[in-house]
């Protein structure tokens, strides 16, 4: 799929804009603080109906404005469709889809798909686990929706769970029967919907490996052998010796074709954890075990990322999650690449071919026309010119490509065809 | 802010549930500008409710006298029980006029948040129900939510024990609507609550 048209209204900086675009690459370019960033924040936040840089939507709307207008054309095939987005900040968000009423903005979801990589991915490698969660979970959404359901649900039991402990720790006394059968309640469904999750990042995680590893050679032009890795909250709390901390278990297999634990089997585990950590559990007030407090680790030549890494190699680590994360949606990958992969034992399947032998949850027929929207924020300058030149290459055969620079000659000319020169507020197509 | 009454309204009416400050704004003045005889029927029916209404000392359904009118009912069956939150869930399963058995309301559910938790609840009520074997079966009729899943599946562990059938109501696709508009959720929920309909 593709954008082919982008209006905003009083969307940040701009009070209004029109912009035509075309499949493949496109280039916004222009010095900082111009406005380029918020383009492609628009165009995620119709994809997600959530900004990639701030939580809260106040910000998106341009001072002095009541509410921000996105209005898209996405054509997927060959048909078309146009979203409106309303934002106002403080109320429910509203949408329109082709020229029907106004209605709940969740119905846009799935309509636009996108992957978006940004500066603040940086933080994918460098930040705390929280970060990484969400990337697993947001990725679990994007390939099976009635996911959101179950990652709300699972966080909603985990608060009650927490206020439990948290209230008998208070009481100081021995727990009463009452206390005991209600925790045994919420044990069981926190061990039923966290195994649920759990073995869909498990699956994902399996899925991502080949891809990830692939995509890191090919933007940094090594074999630095990037891995990943996943560390359970769960194993720490059945082991009996203390783990190093860098150290990820056994709960995702090692080999990158196995299967991972059942979700059955996953909930028995959970609820054994539980009971292990019950008497740290009620001391600290806090739900110890389960995937909210587990972390997707990133391995570079088998040290972990975060502390090992430089900064080049965090930066294409980074990158290397979200081109993965495209490719895993759907993304076209460019021809030949996967063969050069060397991070993989010899006389692995390619990747996402149709002979796959993992379970997957989800459906890898995404429809025609369904390859994501990829989006590059600011990526070019960070990166030296040969490795500017692998990234060209593989992002070229994308559907769609935007990509925003501040200085033009960090992007290889190959993806400067359609060029934007985005000044003040305005944006104009270069000739 | 206005003078004395009319302030006093609005910040009462501004506590009720759902009501917001230009909301209730909007309905103290038009009280102001209403028949004297029609502001006083509210008030009547506002202060008659606290007076009259208590709740039933066998299901805890809102009554006018000990016992509610479900319960008084004769022609209804003592084998079946309907677990339910609250009393407007009782009505709201009354209007399908399906359900030909009694009521149990809990009054709310296991919220540890909200620090409610099962003694908190009309449960040991509930058992003391079951303890001469009528009833046959319980329904259980919270709500399709976190707090409710959990209140049901406490309830089904402290029931199943005593020799009673404990069912949970189903949770689905919405009759008479399109399948195409139903969420991912509710549909993904219908698909794992399917029936055979033949094999």
């Amino acid at each position: 799929m593709y954008i082919s048209h982008l209006s905003l209204l009083d969307f940040r900086s701009y009070a209004a804009v029109d912009v035509e675009l075309e499949p493949g690459p496109n280039a916004f370019v222009g010095r900082n603080g111009q406005g380029k960033t918020n383009l492609v924040e628009a165009i995620g936040y119709v994809a997600t109906l959530g900004s990639h840089r701030v939580a809260n939507d106040a910000p998106l709307v341009r001072a002095g404005a009541e509410r921000a207008v996105v209005r898209t054309r996405i054509v997927r095939g060959d048909r078309a469709s146009t979203v409106e987005l309303e934002i106002t900040p403080g109320r429910a968000n509203r949408a329109r889809i082709n020229r029907g009423q106004l209605g709940r903005s969740r119905d846009v979801l799935g309509i636009l798909r996108t992957v978006l990589f940004a500066p603040e991915d940086l933080s994918l490698v460098k930040g705390d686990p929280d970060g990484r969660r969400k990337l697993m979970d947001q990725l679990v959404v994007q390939l099976l929706p009635r996911a959101a359901g179950l990652l709300a649900d699972y966080d909603r039991v985990i608060r009650q769970r927490s206020a439990l402990l948290k209230s008998m720790r208070a009481l100081r006394g021995p727990l009463s029967g009452v206390d005991m059968s209600t925790l045994e309640v919420w044990n069981a469904k926190a061990a039923q919907l966290g195994a649920q999750v759990l073995a869909m990042r498990l699956q994902v995680v399996q899925a991502l490996r080949p891809e990830v590893a692939a995509a890191y050679d090919q933007v940094s032009e090594s074999d630095g052998h990037a891995e990943l890795a996943y560390r359970s909250s769960l194993e720490t709390a059945l082991s009996d010796a203390a783990r190093p901390d860098d150290v990820a278990g056994s709960i995702l297999p090692a080999d990158p074709r196995a299967v991972p634990p059942s979700a059955e089997e996953l909930e028995r585990l959970l609820l054994d954890a539980m009971a292990a950590m019950r008497a740290q559990e009620v001391e600290r007030g806090v739900s110890l075990v389960g995937p909210h407090r587990d972390d997707l680790v990133l391995v570079l030549g088998g040290l972990p990322a975060k502390g090992y890494a430089s900064h080049g190699e965090s930066w294409s680590f980074a990158l290397a999650l979200r081109l993965a994360s495209y490719r895993l949606l759907g993304g076209s990958s460019p021809a030949g690449a996967m063969q050069e992969s060397t991070a993989l034992p010899t006389g692995l399947p390619t990747p996402l071919s149709t002979g796959s032998t993992t379970p997957r949850f989800w459906n890898d027929d995404f429809g025609t026309g369904a390859e994501p929207v990829l989006i590059l924020d600011d990526v070019f300058a960070e990166l030296d010119l040969r490795r500017r030149v692998r990234l060209a290459e593989l992002v070229a055969p994308a559907g769609q490509v935007l990509i925003t620079a501040a200085v033009p000659d960090d992007v290889p000319s190959g993806l400067m065809a359609t060029r934007f020169d985005v000044v003040t507020g305005s944006v104009t197509r270069a000739a | 802010m206005y003078e004395g009454a009319v302030q006093d309204l609005i910040d009462e009416l501004g506590r009720l549930p759902g009501v917001g400050p230009k909301s209730a704004q909007r309905i103290a003045f038009h009280l102001l500008a209403a028949d004297a005889a029609d502001v006083r029927r509210l008030a009547d029916a506002l202060l008659e409710v606290k007076a009259r209404v208590r709740f039933c000392e066998v299901c805890g359904n809102v009554a006018e006298s000990e016992r509610c009118r479900v319960c008084l009912d004769p022609r209804r069956s003592d084998e079946v029980i309907c677990v339910v939150e609250e009393p407007k869930d009782v009505v709201a399963i009354e209007r399908t006029r399906e359900f030909r058995g009694r009521y149990h309301v809990l009054g709310g559910a296991i919220n540890p948040i909200e620090n409610v938790g099962p003694d908190d609840l009309r449960i040991k009520e509930l058992l003391g129900r079951l303890a001469d074997g009528r009833v046959q079966e319980v329904i259980l009729a919270t709500d399709p939510n976190v707090e409710g899943e959990a209140t049901a599946t406490y309830l089904a562990r402290l029931m199943v024990p005593m020799g009673v059938t404990v069912s949970r109501l189903a949770s689905g696709l919405p009759v008479g609507g399109d399948l195409e508009y139903a969420d991912e959720v509710t549909l993904g929920r219908a698909f794992e609550g399917r029936r055979v309909v033949g094999r």
